[in-house]
């Protein structure tokens, strides 16, 4: 007869208050099998494990039963005990008797009563529970990191510190991300490019970390530890070895019409290109849709004045392929599409920009040098509208129910810094809301209303129209109750920021889960912040959502530090609850491969013994090192050959029945 | 908390939900008719939630909407303040004796100058 323990927890008052524990105790005594049954205050304690352990020994118990929190709190604690007591991690089963009953439950009695069903349930499964044995698997000592911004560059240097090898895949010709668009940071102010171009050259001098620029990732298979990567490197028709990175194609490419996305578009440049002066790698890269020699077979005037001979036009993409024990998404975002925002003119007047088209008319380096001017007619502009909140904490198709995070910061900056270096200009802010949390941020929002007399106004924008030269602004002014109408020459919009259009079809790849904003969900929202449910993918920065630099660098660290701790072990504990097949029972129809997700079943020929003879047939095989445990092939299984281990059809057949006993 | 129940029926009455508002003012920064209004958009809103409505009902500004539903458009939060005004317009003239807008009135107040829509709207509110 097998031996069963039950252990009922108060929770301190957590559980005690609704369910009378001491009542489980007794009814749970008069379970068959059961030959000890005790409540304590936390089981979890140290007090308590100890209890746990010490009943395990002293009864020579085969299973044990723990009335508590969900399993997903401390079914692994529990686990962890019964192991050091001498009994298999299998052999326990957890009630959750607090968020399935004393939480949702206001009446004693009623508590009680679903408390005692759910315990003589567990007893049921525990009973049929079968030890089980994890198997191991090895780990690829090598990390990928898909974006080069500065969350994937902050994750990639943490990494390749530590000594492991890491390859940062970029899809622009260079990394850097929108970090280098940027002029000024905030709260600090100090300038992007001079606190990233370092960490961007340690990336490009560091010996384990290898930069895999203007590529994508196009497929990845595998699992945690040991995942296979295709990486797309694309064509950009410039020998990297050779390429110096002189500028001179540059100069002399005949084609020069192309928009500059470095600048958002603001300006042009040439068909052959560096992105900007401090791109890593500094190699050129020709646009093949701008080139007029790849177009038309025509010109070629970039190989004759390249001396390093490093153009060839015949250059095709090359398909790569790497293992990796880890890796972390570092995708990123953009500003939405203003398209849908008409009455705010964006399509229609220069004069109405983005932030991030501001922050390259305010950079040195940018198409004005710095100079900030209206790019309608060059004129300086003396009143400029802030408009926050665009497309942000909206219910309409066109609008991000988020809430964009940075925006309030970022405006507040820049209307800071027009009010330092042209005193002469009137600056308006119109918001909803002024979210400025943070270390350091609230003062800085407070300085540009008190020290720069930034005109703060709670209302909307409701209407911009060119007229004669000028931008007409319609507008509320919520606390004075009135409708404004500011006669503006520039006005910023500050567009609400989505992920970037990779996110989904990388999510779809690595069956990593995303929101529906297309933002990568994290496998809780509090204790795991920067692990994807999917067991070795790691989130970075905006991909997970709307945060600025200083939350970034601090989450890319921490991805990091969860890629490091899984790169250092030698080998893994996989999860031994797994699906197994009955070979007997299998038809071979192929059914759960096909449903499974993460690629585990294949199907091998195998001979059986029959009366008179051998059989071959064609039944389901599961790599137990990539099976998840999800149990889709269990329910798709129609001959029933199907079993997860821990969980097996019986098990829970059992625990059915005594729901309804 | 004035009168929750009359809010209800207003809520009842466009479809709409008061509590959904996050005050940003756009109905109101959109509002071509905003300077003939006493009590603009954003304050049908907030007065509606308020649960404050015999002053919006006793007001001039349901018949100066022109109802040409920018706010409706606009709004990100999808509150449609114009159905609200139009809500609070039909509790006042579903009153007997309450018409605003005789017929016979209407040729000798027509304005060249007033717009269409703003007819439309008004024999909307005559038609019952």
């Amino acid at each position: 007869m097998k031996k069963i323990g039950v252990f009922v927890c108060w929770c301190g008052s957590n559980i005690a208050a609704t369910v009378d524990v001491k009542a489980v105790v007794e009814a749970c005594k008069k379970e068959p099998n059961v030959v000890f049954a005790e409540d304590y205050q936390y089981i979890c304690s140290e007090i308590g494990q100890n209890k746990m352990a010490d009943a395990i020994r002293d009864y020579k118990l085969d299973g044990v039963v723990i009335c508590s929190c969900s399993p997903r709190m401390h079914e692994a604690t529990f686990r962890k005990t019964a192991e050091k007591a001498g009994l298999n991690p299998y052999m326990i089963e957890v009630a959750n008797i607090r968020e399935q009953c004393s939480w949702i439950h206001k009446d004693i009695e009623e508590g009680t009563e679903k408390a005692i069903v759910l315990a003589r349930t567990a007893i049921a499964k525990v009973l049929l529970n079968a030890p089980l044995q994890a198997g191991e698997s090895k780990v690829t000592k090598r990390a990928l990191v898909i974006g080069g911004g500065i969350a994937g560059i902050q994750s990639a240097l943490d990494i390749a510190d530590a000594g492991f090898e890491v390859d940062i895949v970029e899809k622009k010709p260079s990394i850097g991300g929108k970090m280098s668009q940027l002029d000024k940071t905030f709260p600090t102010l100090d300038c992007s490019a001079c606190i990233l171009t370092p960490k961007m050259v340690d990336v490009s001098a560091h010996e384990k970390i290898n930069i895999f620029a203007y590529s994508e990732v196009e497929a990845v298979s595998g699992f945690v530890g040991n995942f296979t990567a295709k990486i797309r490197q694309k064509a950009r028709y410039v020998d990297t070895a050779k390429c110096t990175g002189c500028r001179a194609c540059m100069e002399k490419c005949p084609s020069k019409k192309s928009l500059n996305e470095f600048n958002a578009g603001l300006d042009t440049r040439p068909a052959i290109y560096i992105p900007f002066a401090q791109a890593v790698p500094n190699k050129a890269t020709i646009d093949p849709n701008a080139c007029i020699k790849l177009k038309t077979g025509k010109c070629g005037i970039c190989s004759k004045v390249c001396t390093a001979g490093a153009i060839d036009y015949e250059q095709k993409d090359q398909i790569i392929e790497r293992e990796y024990g880890a890796i972390v998404v570092a995708t990123g975002y953009n500003i939405i599409n203003l398209d849908k925002f008409n009455e705010l003119g964006y399509s229609d007047c220069k004069d109405v920009i983005t932030s991030l088209e501001f922050e390259r008319l305010t950079n040195a380096a940018g198409p004005t040098k710095g100079h900030l001017i209206c790019p309608s007619d060059g004129r300086e502009p003396k009143k400029i509208v802030f408009v926050q909140c665009v497309g942000s904490r909206g219910l309409r198709p066109c609008d991000k129910q988020y809430c964009s995070k940075i925006c309030c910061m970022y405006t507040a900056k820049h209307a800071m810094l027009l009010r330092e270096k042209h005193p002469e200009t009137e600056v308006y802010v119109f918001y909803i809301d002024v979210r400025t949390p943070g270390k350091n941020y609230d003062e800085f929002y407070r300085r540009a209303v008190e020290q720069y007399g930034v005109h703060y106004i709670k209302g909307q924008v409701g209407k911009v129209i060119e007229k004669d030269g000028h931008l007409e602004v319609q507008a509320s002014d919520l606390l004075a109750d009135e409708q404004l109408h500011i006669d503006a020459d520039l006005v910023v919009l500050a567009a609400a920021i989505e992920a970037d259009d990779t996110a989904r079809k990388i999510g779809t790849m690595l069956t990593a889960s995303m929101d529906t904003n297309d933002f990568f969900t994290e496998a809780h929202a509090k204790l795991k912040p920067v692990e994807s449910p999917t067991a070795g993918i790691f989130l970075s920065g905006m991909c997970q959502g709307p945060k600025d630099i200083p939350d970034t660098v601090a989450q890319a660290g921490a991805a990091a530090v969860k890629v490091i701790g899984l790169l250092s072990k030698d080998t893994l504990k996989c999860n031994a609850c797994v699906a197994s097949p009955n070979e007997n029972m299998c038809n071979g129809c192929s059914l759960c491969a096909t449903v499974c997700p993460y690629g585990a079943i294949t199907y091998v020929d195998k001979e059986f013994r029959i009366p008179g003879g051998v059989q071959v047939r064609r039944v389901s095989q599961v790599n137990e090192a990539i099976c998840q445990g999800c149990g889709a092939c269990t329910v798709a299984c129609m001959s029933g050959a199907m079993d997860l281990k821990g969980f097996t059809n019986k098990e829970i057949m059992a625990e059915v029945e005594s729901i309804c006993k | 908390m004035q009168n929750l129940k009359l809010r209800e029926k207003i809520e009842e009455m466009s479809g709409v939900s008061v509590l959904k508002c996050m005050r940003c003012g756009k109905c109101s920064a959109t509002c071509p008719n905003y300077d003939e209004m006493e009590f603009h958009p954003h304050q049908f809103v907030y007065f509606v939630e308020k649960g404050e409505i015999d002053k919006l009902a006793n007001s001039k500004s349901i018949y100066t909407c022109l109802s040409c539903m920018a706010c409706v458009e606009r709004c990100p939060r999808q509150v449609e303040p114009a159905k609200i005004i139009e809500a609070v317009k039909l509790l006042q003239i579903r009153k007997q004796g309450n018409n605003h807008l005789k017929p016979e009135q209407v040729s000798v107040s027509l304005d060249p100058e007033l717009p269409a829509q703003a007819l439309t709207s008004a024999f909307r509110k005559y038609s019952k």
